[in-house]
Order: structure tokens, then sequence, then C-alpha cells
């Protein structure tokens, strides 16, 4: 139904032949995969989020859409979150990436990260699909560090979508994190 | 051990709640195992027509191609409708992926491309070359009004409409005041985070293991193995976590079919995964037309009440659900008339999506009485109240439990209801107008016939399990919770397994059945556990269990207990190191008790209210408060079971302001197919939102006294916003969603 497939009948096609160079070679790329340095060997057509999850086996980043629409493949590249599918894994050779796998080691104590005990705690998910997603972005929120109020953190996390609809919950276990980090006030107004 | 093991009840925090934050929870398509093939499918371009040239040489030669499967290649596979009939099919003829050159609808799979890798599959599959020879198809409902029909073959579990009651069209044209106006919402697409994906697992020696996304492992498992000639346990179905689902996953999608097609020819593990267009190729919410006709005397009393509904289906299946039977269950009238009519589009077959039947019929009759408020003058509560109804009218039958009266009274004080002036436009909060509407909700409680099974060790650990799914509504972890405080043990202790077909018999999940059916079932197992517990107990030296009957017995704290003397206590442990056993492990179905039920109607009600602000200039609408105030039965988690509510108000908020699916007639197609352009709510669309359960107690409606609130929440709720939308800008708008140019 996208434009992959095409309507073109075959004496149109602007290739009418195929050989192996159609298939794009593979180069090899390092980067640092929750905090360890991870060379890999893709081709250039390669998103990072079929990266993480086909290549690495990091099923952890979900793929909601492809299209960068749902935020469900977010992950922080260099502590900024990024849609990983809206992303070629080539283009991040030599970043720093982390993926829900690696958000615990972001936490200095042992354990969950604080923002993983309170999506716990506040019930802040239901089938649990979009909540690696929501989770990176959150941190990566709380590392732009933009938000005060519940409607930025609304707003700023507009991104992700949760078709369950645990927004409330989702808005109440931020907020639970951010002052549990002693991070601005997040808890004033609407 | 002093652990106090009383959980129902609870809000116990989910027990995957740990799985899901890691992103240690593995859904279909993540099962990465050795020398997995990728497929990517190919969906037709006509809405109707014939395949005359599917060329896919250039496919073909694509370095890294396995096979191309299409109508022309298919092996034979079961030759009657009957094999592709899952649990949850329509009357009709299940539609068969790559089974002829017949194409029915736009987006239909027609063929699948199987790759060693990902993106080469995907590649290739847009070389493929179709050409077709198009028919003059029809997706517009309106101009098959005419052509509509009574469904000759009802769908199992749907009841038909209600037989007439009195003089339906003369009460009508006899009353004081009428109200007669036409309803209807658009298609919507369940679009779950997840898209659905099968990973299909090749064991050698003909049998398969899948990773499915669906609502009912064992759905799937009798359609794979009934279509393509597998003994039943050969074909192994594991779905632990599911994506979300809201009814798309209830019949098996056709990407099972092509994976399990693919990994039988090839001999080789398979993984099909839809993109989120291709989300938008198979089951929906239909479009539906629907009149509401209401008399009543001038102070708002009901004299006649009539509902008639047209909703789409496909070319090959009727399917069906109840829209037009809710008003007899809430209203007190003694003229009813209600008809339920299909009309054959050239689209798939709708599925069953959150609250089917209800959302849709509630709307519409919710939006009704607010109309039918306005013309009496009489308060939209009051006007409910005061045509409230004791029993359920359609059968004629009491209520095992009804506390509607009581929604009404908690969610209004909670909202200020006593606050609002009724006039429309007559409340603003700066440049925006408000808003403040309300509406009822209602869901049948269901119970299905259900199993589970249930191994205790020695060490004290418990494990039940059923082959019932979790797709988000908290499966997991109220099972552990009945059955940690049935057999009185430390709930990390217990664990529940689901989602796995070799597992005991359970319905698929769906119709908020799932607390009362499988609920019932991990009640009674631990209780067969306890009786034989109980029975050993009885033998041992210094206990006084011989003079009692297992009912004078409880568990708790790992002990077992009389009742009446709850410090005379025997640790279950002692009592199997007595016995000599390491293990105890019973098998049980729980069915529904109809001696009990038959003479009552049970039902979960829902008081709804709202407020919208509107901006005037712009016609925005914000969905600023919401108080859902529910009487479903016993609550297990209140924690778990208001995020089901929650995310049921969501949905409808959606319904009303969001969710459309828009068709191109001339093409016979789908349009927005995506996340950007098929509307859902965002976080900053959703603002408070409370929830309040109101104390129901009903011992009959099914042994755990829980009446289900998957569905509850949605129910009323898109009613409501229309009503606040009316109230806050005078515009009576019958079509959803409320988009801003319908308001402008």
């Amino acid at each position: 139904m996208s434009s992959n497939h095409s309507t073109h009948k075959a004496e149109n096609s602007p290739r009418a032949h195929h050989d192996s160079s159609a298939i794009p070679a593979k180069t090899s790329i390092t980067f640092k995969l929750n905090n360890r340095e991870t060379t890999l060997e893709v081709a250039p057509w390669t998103t990072l989020l079929d990266a993480l999850r086909e290549r690495l086996d990091l099923t952890g980043t979900k793929k909601g859409c492809d299209h960068g629409q749902c935020g469900a493949c977010t992950v922080l590249v260099d502590g900024v979150r990024i849609n990983s599918c809206l992303t070629l894994a080539i283009m991040k050779d030599g970043a720093e990436i982390t993926t829900i796998e690696g958000i615990e080691a972001l936490s200095d104590g042992s354990g969950l990260h604080a923002l993983q005990a309170a999506f716990i705690e506040c019930d802040a998910f239901q089938c649990g699909y979009c909540t690696p997603g929501q989770i990176c972005s959150a941190v990566g929120l709380m590392n732009e560090g933009k938000a005060r109020t519940k409607d930025e953190i609304r707003e700023l996390m507009s991104g992700n979508i949760c078709r369950c609809g645990a927004y409330p919950n989702i808005v109440a276990a931020i907020e639970q994190a951010m002052n549990a980090n002693n991070q601005p006030e997040g808890s004033n107004g609407r | 051990m002093a652990t106090a093991t009383n959980y129902i009840g609870q809000p116990t925090s989910r027990v995957d709640g740990t799985a899901k934050v890691t992103g240690a929870a593995k859904y279909a398509a993540e099962y990465n195992v050795p020398d997995l093939t990728y497929g990517y499918v190919v969906s037709s371009e006509i809405a109707k027509g014939k395949i005359t040239k599917l060329d896919t040489r250039e496919a073909l030669a694509i370095p890294g191609v396995l096979q191309i499967f299409t109508h022309e290649n298919r092996p034979n596979l079961a030759w009657f409708d009957s094999s592709y009939k899952d649990d949850i099919a329509p009357p009709g003829s299940p539609f068969r992926p790559l089974y002829d050159a017949e194409v029915k609808y736009s987006g239909q799979p027609i063929a699948l491309v199987v790759a060693e890798e990902f993106e080469v599959a995907r590649y290739a599959a847009s070389l493929v070359r179709v050409e077709y020879a198009p028919k003059p198809h029809e997706t517009d409902l309106n101009e098959k009004r005419e052509e509509a029909y009574e469904p000759p073959k009802k769908r199992s579990g749907i009841p038909p409409p209600a037989k007439p009651r009195g003089d339906a069209e003369r009460a009508f044209d006899n009353a004081a005041v009428q109200h007669e106006a036409e309803y209807r919402h658009a298609i919507e697409h369940h679009n779950p985070m997840e898209m659905h994906a099968s990973t299909v697992v090749w064991e050698g020696n003909g049998k398969i293991t899948v990773y499915d996304k669906t609502q009912g492992a064992q759905n799937s498992q009798g359609y794979v193995a009934g279509i393509f000639g597998f003994k039943q346990d050969d074909v192994r179905v594991i779905s632990s976590y599911i994506g979300g689902a809201f009814g798309s996953g209830l019949r098996p999608q056709y990407q099972l079919f092509l994976a399990v097609l693919a990994a039988r020819e090839l001999k080789r593990s398979v993984r099909v995964t839809l993109t989120r267009q291709q989300m938008f190729t198979f089951g929906y919410r239909p479009d539906t037309i629907q009149r509401l006709a209401l008399g009543a005397t001038a102070d708002g009393t009901l004299e006649a009440f009539m509902h008639d509904a047209l909703a789409n289906t496909s070319q090959f299946e009727d399917f069906q659900e109840d829209d037009v039977n809710w008003s007899g269950l809430l209203y007190k009238c003694a003229n009813t008339k209600f008809t339920y009519k299909l009309a054959q589009l050239d689209l798939y077959t709708p599925i069953d999506m959150r609250a089917p039947g209800g959302a849709t019929g509630m709307y519409a009759i919710e939006a009704a009485m607010d109309e039918l408020a306005y013309k009496t003058g009489v308060d939209p509560i009051e006007l409910r109240l005061k045509n409230y109804s004791e029993k359920d009218q359609n059968k004629d039958k009491p209520y095992s439990s009804k506390e509607l009266r009581e929604c009404y009274r908690q969610a209004a004080e909670k909202f200020g209801w006593s606050k609002r002036t009724s006039e429309p436009r007559s409340m603003r909060d700066g440049k925006e107008l408000v808003g403040w509407g309300m509406a009822t909700g209602i869901w049948e409680a269901f119970q299905q016939k259900a199993s589970a099974k249930a191994t205790l060790g020695l060490d004290g650990k418990l494990e039940v399990g059923s082959a019932t799914t979790d797709i988000g509504t908290g499966t997991y972890t109220i099972m552990t919770q009945i059955a940690a405080e049935t057999l009185g043990i430390p709930i990390d202790d217990v664990t529940f397994k689901l989602g796995d077909s070799t597992l005991p018999t359970s319905p698929v999940e769906g119709g908020s059945w799932t607390a009362s059916s499988i609920g019932s079932a991990v009640k009674v197992v631990c209780d067969a556990v306890g009786e034989k517990l109980f029975k050993i107990a009885q033998e041992m030296d210094g206990y006084s269990f011989a003079d009692v009957d297992y009912k004078d017995v409880a568990f708790s704290q790992g002990k077992l207990r009389l009742k009446r003397d709850a410090s005379h206590a025997v640790p279950i442990v002692d009592v199997m190191r007595y016995g000599k056993i390491n293990a105890i492990e019973e098998e049980a179905t729980s069915s529904p008790n109809y001696l009990k039920q038959n003479g009552y109607s049970s039902y979960a009600h829902s008081a709804v209210f709202v407020e919208v602000k509107v901006d005037e200039e712009l016609g925005m609408i914000r969905v600023t408060r919401a108080v859902n105030a529910v009487a479903g039965g016993r609550i297990l988690n209140p924690k778990t079971a208001r995020s089901q509510v929650l995310g049921g108000v969501v949905w409808g908020i959606s319904m009303a302001l969001h969710e459309e699916t828009y068709t191109d007639h001339n093409l016979g197609r789908f349009m927005n197919h995506n996340l950007a352009e098929y509307h859902v709510p965002v976080n900053a669309d959703i603002h408070d939102i409370e929830v309040i359960f109101v104390e129901e107690h009903d011992e009959i409606v099914n042994p755990i006294g829980a009446k289900g609130l998957g569905e509850i929440g949605i129910v009323g709720t898109a009613a409501a916003v229309a009503n606040a939308v009316y109230h806050a800008t005078g515009k009576r708008v019958r079509d959803l969603p409320i988009t801003i140019d319908k308001l402008l």
C-alpha cells in the first residue's frame, strides 16, 4: 500500500535488470551501545532500529510504525532522544547509544532506574509495547530539563503514542521520577 | 512467612512490570531464532477485480530472496470453509490468503516475498510487478442503503434485536415530544502499538512453534492445524506478551497464514511482520448509520424508543454486533422497535473493536437522550433516572446487581454537575466556551467456560496456568493475586503462566470476560489443591482438622487454618511433608452456573461526565476533565482496574474527537493508513481523568464477583463528549469524530 509496492508495469521499470550490485555492500561500524563497544557489519539501508532488533537482539526497542510517527523506537544517542526508525545505523558510527536495556545502568544505584520504578508503581503502561520508548523519551526529556509543569510534560512527551491510553499515569510517573531526581519542581499546574 | 496474603482487592503493581520496563518482555516478532528468514507482504493496489499478471522474476533475481509465494504457486491446502473458520468467525466464507487471482479488497495480500534478510525482502517486494483487470467496486455505505438486509444467519454470541414491545410507531406519532435523528461514526482501526506479526519456528519432524500476536493462542493453533494439515499437538502457539490488540487479535490474521505457509514450504523459520500501512488491511470497527426515534411525554417519560442500525460488512462474511439492544436494558419503555441490518461493501470483514456494538449503539442512544433532555427541558441525569429500568426488558429478567443510580450520584457530585447551567453557550472560560456533558455506559458481564492447572511444590511455590492472554489488561497480575490469596501463599512465590496453547483450555481474551472466566477457573483449581492439602491435614496428629469440612478452613500466610480459630494452623509445606508428596498437581474447569445465573441479567454500568473547552474562533476542542464512575462488581485490583477504565475513557475521547479512517471511494481504498494521519490521542490531548469504582456486591454473576472492565470505560464516553460539545457550542454534530470543520 505504500510506495514500496510498485504499480509500474515491467516495461516501464527504470531498472529492468538486477544483479547482486542491487544489494548495497555492508560496511563496518562501531558504536558504544549500552556502555559496550559494539562493532557491526551493516548495509546502508539498515535502520538503527532494525540493527538493534534484528542484528543485535536488543528487542526492547520497539517498532510501531517505522515512519517516525509513534515514538515506540525511541533511544538515546549521545544523551538525546531520537526515533531509531528514522536513523540509519551507519550514521551512528562512533556514537554513544543507550536503549531500554541500558537504562538501568544510567542510575547510580543498583536495580531499576527511577523512571522504570515509577512506571511500575504508577501503572504507566498496559500492554507495555510503547513503554521502552516512553521511558527512553522521558530520560531524554529529563536531560533536556525543559519540562516544569504537567502540561509541559504532556506536550514534550507527545511524540510517544500510547494506544492503551495510559497517559495520565505516564505523566504521574515522570513527575515522580523528576521529583526523586531533585529536578526542578514539576508538580504545579495543569 | 508473616506476609499478609489477602491480595484480592489490593492495588498490586503488575507482576510483569519489570519485564515491560526493562525491555525483557518479548512480543511475537522478537524471537530471533537461528537461520530466521523474513517475509514481506505485497498488497493489492485495486479494490476489486482480477490479477492478470504477477511477474516475480525481477524480485526473485535479487540475491538472498528465497521464494515468492502467490496464488500461482500456493500448495494445496484445506478445501472446505470450515477449516478456515476460527473460533470467532462470523457466518460466511472466511477470506483465504493467496487463494486465487480474485481481489476482494484494496490492500489484500497477494504475494509474500521471503528472503534471508528483512531489507532484502522489503526491496524485492517492491519489484513484484502486478497487472490487474479491475471491476467496479463499492465502498460507500450510503450507496448501499437500499440493499441492506437482515443477516440471515446470526453470529454466535451476538443477540439479535429484541422483539418489539407495544406499538412503537404509533406511540411515537402520538408522543408530546419527539426526537428523531441519524447518528453515524466513521470506520475505525484498532491500531495497537505492536503491528501484527508471527514468528514461525521450524522445529523439524513436521512440528512448528509459532510466536503469534493473538488474543487466543489456541484459536491460532486450531486455525493453523486445520488449514495446513498439522496434527494439533505439532503446532504450539505462544503469545506471552501482546502489544495491544483491542479486538484485532481475536481472529488469526493473514500474517499467521503466510508465515506458516512459507515455513512449511521452505522448511525454515519465517517471520512475517505487517507494516503500519498493512494494519489497515484487515478488520476494523464498521461504518454504522443509526436512526433513533424517541417519543416522550412533556415531562420526559419515554413512550416510544426506536433504534435502527445499518452497518457495513464484507462481501464474504456477515459480521454482526449488538448495537440496538441497549436501551431495552437501561430505559423503561412500553413501546420499542429495534432493527439491525447489514450492507456488503468491497472491504475486508469488520472485527470486534473495544466494546463492539456497545461503543457504537450507546453513542447514539446517549446522544439522543441528551437531545430529548433539551427538548423536554429535563436535566440529563433526571431524564435518565425518570426512565431508569429495574429490569432487563429485552429478556424480562431482574439484574443480578445494578448500582447505576449510585454511579450517577457519585460521578455528578465529584464532577460538580450541580453548578452547570443548562443553556448551550452559557458557560465560558476566557475565550473558550465550556461544555459539560454526561452519558451512561453499560456492558454485559460474561462468563465463559475455562480451565486452569496448578502445581504446588514442596518449596512452597505455586505455579498456575491457563491458555488465556494478557493484552495489557492485567491478567498476569490478577490471576496471580487470586491464586496467592486462595492458597494463602506469598505473591512472590506464585507464578501465573498464559499465552501458550499447551496450557489448559481458555476462550480468546475478549468481551471483558477474562477476569470472571479465567479467574473462576484459577479459583477452582487452587481450591482443588487446597482440598488435597486439607485431606492430608485431616490425618495429622495434633491438629483438629479431622472434625471439620473444607469450608471450615482457610489458607493464609502459608498456612492451613481453622476459620473459627485462625491460630490453629499448620504450614502447608508441613502438610506436604507429612503426606510424603513433592508436588500437588491439579487441573480444573469452571463453567457458568446456569441454574444460578439464568434467572438474571448481569451488566456492568457506568456514568461518564465530561468537560470540554472549545476555542470559539478556531473550533479547537479539548477535553479538560472527565469523571467516570463504574459499577463493575468486585474490583480485583484497583490499580490495574483504574488503568483499564482510564484507557477506555481515552478511547471514548478518541472516538468522539479523533478517530476516522478516510476512504477514497473512487479508489475503494483507505487513505490515512498511518499514525500521522489516522489520529489517536497523544499525551497533550489527555487531561484529568478520574475513575470512581462504585461498590457493588454480586454473588450471582460468577464465583469471583467481578464483571470485567475492559470495555465499560469507552461505552458512553463518546456520547458524553459529544453532549458536552453541544452544551459548549449549541451545535449538535451527529457524525463522529467531531472535527473542527464540522463545528465552524
